[in-house]
Order: structure tokens, then sequence, then C-alpha cells
């Protein structure tokens, strides 16, 4: 019994190491939720392969081969913590990277703060990681939860709708995304009324009751939040229950590949989403991204493919700014650095480290039998935050 | 709401309710013949969906009739696969105690959570849709998809088909004897491992048909086992183990209570369920349709040999590992320890399960509240109070054994299932209270940033060892003492204790007590350890890591859950660093440790130095 265990732990580790032989290696240390959500996290871990490999097939960084050595948190924070300590004192990385939950990525944020690590977010949302617990290490690839409400802000803002009701995921993201999508439309129309609200459990929808429930208020609109696997109840039960005719639907992420495609042919037609129309992008950073990556992968990107493209892509080039791979010039190159992403060139902003990679915002339509959207335009990142002097006031200044 | 609104819901609860029903009688069936809680239930209504999702893919069903055929078919072959587990595992395991069944199943649950991925993807699978099947018909002014009102139509067939086969059938006879007194059944010369069989396979074959069933609503997704096993506990419990009628009235009012709570009360879907299972439970300890637990022959740690002494070269052995632990930082680096202090903190948390589980013999899916709630205790006291390290940490145990008094005393009135049940209702019902008070304990994204800076990493690490030894030395001797006796008395029989004028609730309240006092001091300490605390720490998934811990080791010492805990903690986090298929690896390890260790590594190594004969 002993001796298997022993036997595996052996050939793992022998596994582990052939891989990275080559002489001093930079090491990046990448937390993420793989065996949580594999539908999500194992398309970002094939973006940052792809960028790695870009690197090191033009030299590596400074001269050195660039190493991501990759750590499954179980989507749990407490086992992203200890993976995080493994990282930095264990395998001497210079940083680290990754992160899906938003609790998760604060709880690795904190460990960065506290052990002065530079900590590049990839998609973990939370407006707190980059403002209310926001610190000099921490930055972040993707456009925020309030970026993404901001930009169907001003889609609602567009709709006649006046009654609104909202359907959120019942955690962290599913609240600050309703508050701040309601805050940011209220400011723009004074006329909407906010009837219904329904946060359900995550994975847990009672989707008919649910939306029973939002139909008694007579909404003409509705935002939705909600994300896999309820998405796709919430839809079905919509469609038979004929709930979506004549009500405008803004829905948070609904566009990108990884909700669309699980939806086949019954991809909900006319709503208003932010999303990744990955066949329909025409930008030559995009053309060249998509064809690699399907050369490589013989896959399409999702949307986690891009951030972990960008994300290995902004640290190296953060470390090429600098000169060197310590904690500190890693941070000082990072603040308002620029980096080409699949989107265009990115800034990261030093008023609070988030990126200002945008989404593309659209209507869902089908193609193919297959959901994809049109009408679409990229909202850049930048346009979608708030004026600098409230980003000072949320942010702790130190 | 309007009376058409009302009925509409009404309606649209009757159709949760037919899954939920559909999902739970299975589970209620297989405990109520082979006692065993089958914690893989979950996992196989998952299967059902997969194996749904293919077949109505292969054969590109389009008409009605192909789709139900589909689902039936997803349903056998699962059914095929549990037969399979039960003859070459579970079969195998009817003479071990009960618990380490229920590790048994929990480890053919993390095989299948990995090996489904495997084969189908990690995306969610949107099985077509039937055109007769899709779209609503006009009803109480609302519209109710067709698919609904089929659901129901099943449910009720299955019920009805249940119903027959065991009021009518010498099949349903022996099931019924065996659910009553399955050792009378059998001396009476019926072959109860060929009834464990054929129960355990339509349990299954349940399970299945229900997950085939959902794919008329929803994807097969990998979160969906979980998620159910949930639910169908729930309403296994409400409804009274073994009932097939208990659990019907118990999804109907779950499916009710829920679909109209989203109408009335949006905010307390989180939680709805749990109070409703609490509620039933404070009133009726048994379910509404549950008798008290079934008289068994023999008890479960019946065969435990009698308690002695520490023994020499165990002693040594703690001794030895005390100075090691004690040299080791000079060796050791952050990361180890850290390592270190993580296993300590597990071993605490383990040992303080011991003492209820061994001891005591009672079963909780819950333990991880009390260590949640001093985990917390000491966030909330450093976050709002200021308080120093030292002061923070006395919290923790302290919080942690008032919340046990309160939930002890409603939880020692039951027994058996019913008693684990409980205490894991009471424990979601703190775990939803933490994940959804943004304002004070910081929701799902927990406390952060909670490492007092004049705190030195050595420093804490030697409170941590010094707590450690400290907690493990008096958990061990607690078995020793009269509370010990008096406990273990309880266990091997509840009515003799009372005979002699023991008053068995308050010593399993005590006992409770001061586990939970332990808990909470690991719970304490792990908050500094991480400098952060979350949800998690009281989620049901740590209750379980816990009794896993404590039943790999083994139950008959306090030096079972020190083995079990170091070695589930230090498995997990190695098999992390390499692998995303930590659940498959980890499964294999468990049941390979139940096959070969059946009393947990600590019991069977002793009782073979011993030289008994295993029976």
């Amino acid at each position: 019994m002993k001796f298997a265990a022993f036997g595996i732990a052996t050939a793992l580790q022998f596994a582990a190491t052939v891989s990275g032989f080559a002489a001093d290696p930079i090491r990046i240390g990448d937390i993420n939720s793989y065996s949580a959500i594999p539908a999500f996290t194992i398309p970002y871990r094939n973006g940052a392969t792809l960028a790695l490999e870009e690197i090191n097939a033009a030299g590596g960084v400074l001269g050195r081969p660039l190493e991501l050595v990759s750590r499954d948190d179980n989507g749990k924070p407490e086992d992203a913590l200890r993976a995080a300590n493994d990282l930095v004192f264990n395998q001497k990385v210079v940083a680290l990277s990754g992160t899906f939950f938003s609790n998760v990525g604060l709880a690795v944020s904190d460990f960065a703060k506290t052990n002065k690590v530079p900590f590049l977010a990839a998609e973990a949302l939370s407006d707190a990681l980059t403002w209310q617990q926001g610190h000099r290490y921490a930055f972040r690839v993707r456009s925020s939860t309030y970026m993404q409400a901001a930009m169907l802000a001003e889609e609602a803002a567009k709709l006649p709708a006046k009654r609104w009701a909202v359907i959120a995921p019942n955690y962290e993201f599913g609240h600050a995304v309703v508050n701040a999508f309601k805050k940011l439309l209220s400011e723009k129309r004074s006329d909407v009324e906010w009837v219904s609200e329904q946060f359900p459990t995550q994975g847990k929808i009672d989707a008919g009751a649910t939306l029973q429930a939002i139909g008694a208020a007579n909404p003409d609109a509705i935002f939705n939040a909600m994300v896999l696997p309820d998405l796709v109840r919430l839809v079905r039960e919509g469609n038979d229950r004929d709930f979506f005719k004549g009500k405008a639907i803004v829905s948070v992420m609904t566009g990108q590949p990884d909700f669309l495609d699980p939806l086949k042919d019954e991809a909900p037609v006319g709503w208003i989403v932010t999303g990744y129309p990955w066949g329909e992008i025409t930008t030559p950073e995009h053309t060249a991204f998509l064809a690699a990556y399907r050369k490589r992968f013989n896959d399409y990107p999702r949307a986690g493919s891009v951030s972990g493209y960008t994300t290995i892509k902004a640290l190296a080039a953060a470390m090429v700014r600098a000169g060197k791979t310590d904690s500190e010039s890693i941070v000082d190159a990072m603040s308002g650095l620029d980096v080409e992403s699949p989107f265009g060139k990115v800034t990261f902003r030093s008023i609070d480290h988030q990126s200002t990679m945008g989404m593309y915002v659209g209507r869902i339509a089908l193609k193919n039998g297959v959901g994809t959207m049109s009408d679409f335009h990229y909202a850049d990142g930048a346009k979608y935050l708030p004026p600098d002097d409230e980003v000072r006031r949320l942010r702790p200044q130190n | 709401m309007s009376l058409g609104l009302f009925l509409a819901q009404a309606l649209t609860g009757l159709a949760s309710a037919a899954t939920l029903f559909l999902v739970s009688v299975g589970l209620s069936l297989v405990f109520g013949i082979t006692r065993v809680v089958n914690f893989a239930h979950g996992a196989f209504f998952m299967v059902g969906a997969y194996v749904g999702y293919t077949l109505t893919n292969y054969f590109a069903a389009s008409d009605a009739l192909s789709y139900w055929l589909c689902v039936v078919a997803a349903a056998v072959i699962v059914g095929a696969i549990g037969m399979a587990v039960e003859l070459l595992l579970m079969r195998r395991m009817y003479k071990v105690p009960e618990l380490f069944q229920l590790l048994a199943t929990f480890a053919v649950s993390l095989l299948i959570d990995d090996i489904l991925p495997i084969i189908f993807g990690p995306e969610d699978l949107l099985a077509p849709r039937v055109r007769s099947l899709r779209g609503g018909i006009d009803l109480f002014g609302a519209r109710m998809p067709v698919y609904d009102l089929y659901m129901i139509a099943a449910a009720a067939i299955v019920l009805l088909l249940l119903y027959i086969a065991i009021t009518r059938t010498r099949w349903g006879v022996l099931i019924r004897a065996a659910t009553q007194d399955r050792d009378m059944v059998g001396a009476l010369g019926v072959n109860q491992a060929w009834l464990f069989t054929g129960v355990f396979t339509l349990g299954v074959f349940l399970a299945g048909l229900a997950g085939a069933l959902q794919l008329g609503r929803t994807s097969a997704n990998l979160g969906m086992g979980t998620s159910a096993i949930t639910e169908a506990f729930v309403v296994v419990v409400i409804g009274g183990m073994g009932s097939v009628t208990g659990a019907l009235v118990a999804a109907i009012l779950i499916g009710e209570l829920s679909a109209l709570g989203v109408a009335y009360f949006p905010q307390l879907n989180l939680v709805l369920m749990f109070l409703i299972m609490a509620a039933v439970l404070a009133v009726r300890p048994s379910g509404l349709f549950g008798k008290p637990e079934a008289l068994t022959r023999q008890h479960e740690f019946s065969d435990e040999p009698p308690l002695r002494a520490i023994s020499r070269p165990l002693a040594f052995a703690a001794i030895a590992l005390l100075a090691l632990l004690t040299i080791a930082p000079a060796v050791l680096g952050t990361y180890g320890l850290s390592v270190v202090v993580d296993v300590m903190i597990a071993i605490v948390f383990a040992g303080s399960l011991y003492l209820i589980l061994g001891p005591g013999g009672l079963v909780t899916f819950g333990h991880a509240c009390y260590f949640g709630v001093g985990a917390y205790a000491v966030a909330l006291g450093i976050r709002y109070a200021g308080l120093s390290f030292a002061s923070a940490l006395v919290l923790a145990p302290l919080a942690a054994s008032l919340f046990a008094l309160a939930f002890g005393w409603l939880s020692v009135r039951v027994s058996g299932v019913y008693f684990a049940m409980l205490t894991f209702a009471l424990a979601q019902i703190v775990w939803s209270v933490v994940f959804q008070w943004y304002d004070v304990t910081g929701g799902d994204n927990g406390l952060i940033g909670l490492w007092p800076t004049s705190l030195s990493p050595l420093v804490f690490y030697f409170v941590t060892l010094a707590l450690t030894a400290g907690s493990i030395a008096i958990l061990g001797w607690i078995p020793h003492s009269a509370l010990g006796y008096a406990l273990r008395v309880t266990r091997d029989s509840p009515a003799r204790a009372a005979a002699i004028g023991i008053d068995v609730r308050l010593v399993r309240l005590f006992a409770f007590v001061i586990a939970s006092l332990f808990a909470g001091l690991a719970g304490g300490l792990s908050a500094f350890a991480k400098g952060s605390v979350f949800p998690t720490a009281i989620s049901i998934g740590r209750s379980i890591d816990g009794l896993v811990m404590v039943l790999m080791g083994g139950v008959e010492s306090i030096a079972g859950p020190v083995v079990g805990a170091a070695m589930f903690y230090l498995m997990q986090t190695e098999i992390l660093r390499y692998t995303d298929r930590w659940r498959l690896v980890l499964g294999v390890l468990i049941i390979l440790i139940v096959l070969v260790f059946p009393k947990g590594v600590v019991g069977s190594i002793s009782q073979r130095l011993r030289g008994e004969e295993s029976r």
C-alpha cells in the first residue's frame, strides 16, 4: 500500500520534472479550479500554454525560458492558499496567476499582499479585487463585474423598457453585478422601476417557480446573471412557457461560447449579452490568435483561452519591461503596462491595476444551429470604469 | 398573488416534487434494507443523465416513444452498474461496521465524479428534445411546460409499480420483513445477499431513471450529482428512512414549499429545505413516516476490543514524534512548516470527531459547523473587536461550545442516521447565514487579511504543536474517564445505561460539547494558519473529510484519527500537486484501504498484532 503510494508519487514527480529540464527557467505559479469547473479552466490553461510556447519559441524572457507550474485549487480558497504557499516558497515562482472564483481570487490576492508576490488574477471577477481590497501586488486581466454591468447598462438604457426584473445567482458575483447594473441604469434612466428580484441558489434553480414569480410582477425587461447549469434550465423553462416573448432580456456573459455551446439550437435568440463571438471577430490580432489556437489544440478558443493567453503575455511583457524578475520590479513594470491581447492592445491601469480588456456586446443569434452573436461591437474596457476620483475613494490608498 | 398564480405555482411545485421523489425513493429503499447510507446515489443520478444523453444522441431519438425507451434503457444500464458495484464492493462489506460502507460509497462517488469528464468531456451536454415534448399548455391562466406534466406522470407510474411490487409480490414481502428485522429474515432462511443485491440495484436503477428524466429539463452536467444527493437525503430523512410513502409526502412538501417560497420569500431559497428538515426532526425525530431505527442485534462496534491503557511502545512513539516535531522547524521551509501546521489542525479536528464517532457511537454530518464557528469567532474577533492573537484564539472554542450546547441539545434527542442528518441540517443553516450575511461575514468571499503582523510563523507553529499535543492527550484520555465509560455504555446499550441511572442525553450532550470545543479550537487555529476564513470552513465537504479521516484511521483509539488525518491530508495535498484527477486517485486509495483495512488502518493493524481472527 505504502509502496504503491510512494510509486505513484515518484512517477508523478518524475513526470513533473522532465517537462521542465531546461536550464534555469523563470517560473510562473498558476492556480485554477481545474477539477471543479474544467469546462472553463481547461481552455484557460490551453490559452496560457499557447502563450508560453510562443514566448519560448521566440527565445524566452530575458534569455531564459518561461515555465508554468500549474496547481488545482479544487474550487476552494483554502486549497488555493496552500498551493500558493507551495508555489512561492517551494517552487520559487516569480509571480502567481490564475483563479476563476472570486473568493479564490481574493484569497490568493491576500496571500500575495502578505508575502509581497505579484499576482495577476485572470478571471476572478469581484470588484473588490482591484478596489475595496486592492493593493500593490494584485492585478486583473478580465473585465470586472462592474465593467460588464456598465456595458450592459449602456445597452439597456436604449431600450424602451421601464419595468425591470433581475435574476442572479445567490453569491457575491450575482449580488454585485445586480447592484452595479441597477445603479448605472437608474442613473441613466430615472423612469425605470425595479419590480422583482430573484437570487436562486447556484446550481439549484427552481426555474419554473422562479420565472412564474418574476412573471407575476409583469416586467418589460429582465436582467439575468445566471450561469451554467442553471442557465440551461432557465432558457428551456422560459421557452416552454413562452416567457421571454415580448420581454427584453439583458444577460451577463451569455454570449461566451462556454455558455452558448451547451445550449445548442436552443440558444435564446435576441438576448442582449456580453460575450465572445470567436467565429465572427475579424481583427488581425484575433485572427492570428484563432489560427494559432486551432492549430495547437484542434479546438476553438473559449473566453478563458483569451484570458489565459493574455495573462502569460502580460507577465512576460512585465518582466521584459522590468529587465529583471524580482517581485518589486515586476509590480512596478505591470503598472501602466501595455500588452497585445487577442482583443487588441490593453493597458493595466496604474490607478487600480485593472486591465482595460473589454468584451463584445451584442445580441444572441443562431448560425448553423449553434448560438453566436450578431450586431456586436467591442466594448473597450477603458470606457466602462468609474471616474478616477471614485476609484481612488473605493481603493485603500497606501 | 392571485389564485391562478398560486395554482400554477403549486403545479410547478408538483413537477419538482416528482423529480425529488424519483431521486430519493431509491435512496430510501436501499437504506431501509441494507442500512447503507449510499453517498454515491447522487453520482448514479448523474450517470443516468450522461448515459441517457448518449443513448438519445446515438439513436437520434426523434419521437416521444423512442425518447422514453432511451430513458428507461439508460436507467437499466445504470442499474446494471449499480449491481456490479454491489457485487464487487458492497457485498464484501456488509460484515464491517456500517460506517465503512458509507466510506466505500463515498469513494465510489469520487470515482464517478472523475470518470465522467474523462469519458464525456467537461462541458455541459444538452440532449436534443423531441418536438412533442417541447412547449407548454395553458393551465390556471399560466403556461405550463408539457414536460412537467410528463414528469408528474412518470413519478406516479413509478410509485404505482413500487406499490404493487412491495405489497403484492413475495419479493415485496421479504423487503418489508427485512426493513423491520433483517436478522430474523436471515434466520428464516432467506438469502440476504441476493435480497441486498436486488434492492441496491433497484435503488440505483431509480437514481438513473431520475437522472435520465432530467434531460428534458436541463443538460447533463458534472454538478448535478452533488446537488441531487443533498436534496435526496433531506427528502428521505423528512419522510423517514426506508418509507416510500414518506419519500412521497416529503417530496411533495419540499417541492411545494420551495415553489411557493420562491414567490413569497425569495431570499430564503438557500436555507428553506434545511429549515424544514430541522423543524420536522425537532417535532418527529424519526421523520414523518419513519419508525425509530430498527433493532439490530449486533452493535456496530460491539466487536471492539476492550479499552487498554496506552502501550509502552506507542507511548514512546508518541514522545519520539513530539520530539521530532519540536526540532522539525530547523529543517522545514516555509511551505513544509505550513503543511505540518495544516496536518496538526486536521488532527485536532479529526480527534474531536472521533470522540463523538468512536466512544460516542454517533455519526454526525455537521461537525464542520463547530470548526467553522471557531474560525469565524477568531475572524470576527480580530476584524470587529480588534482582539489580540491569544484572546481571539480563546474565543474560538468558547463560541463553538456555545453553539454545540444549543444544537447538541436539539440533536441528542435522536440517534443513528437522524442524528447525522439533524446535525447536518443545523450546520447547513449556519453555513447559509454565513454565506449570505455579506455585511458581517463577507459572504462567500470570506474574511481575509487576519494574520497578525506581530505573530511570527515559528511562534505560531509551536503554539499549534502544544495545543495539538494537549488536545490529543485529553481526547485520548476521555474514553478512560468516568465520562468515557458512561458514553460507551450509552453507545453499546442505551436502554441498560438508562436503567442504571445514566442520563443518556446528558452524557451525549456533554461529549458533543467537549468534541465541538476542540473542533472550534482547530477552526480558530486554521483562521490564523490561513490568515482568512471562508464559508467552506462550515461546508458539508469539510464534515465529510473529517469522517473520512477518522474512518481511514479507525475508531477504536485516538491513534486512529491521528494517523487517518495525517494520511488523508498528505494524500490529498500530494495528489493535488500533480494531477487534476485527485478524486480518482483518492477514490481508488479509499477503496483499497476499506478492503485491506476494514477497521481503519490503525484498527486493522492492531487487530493483527493482537493476533485475532478477522470476523
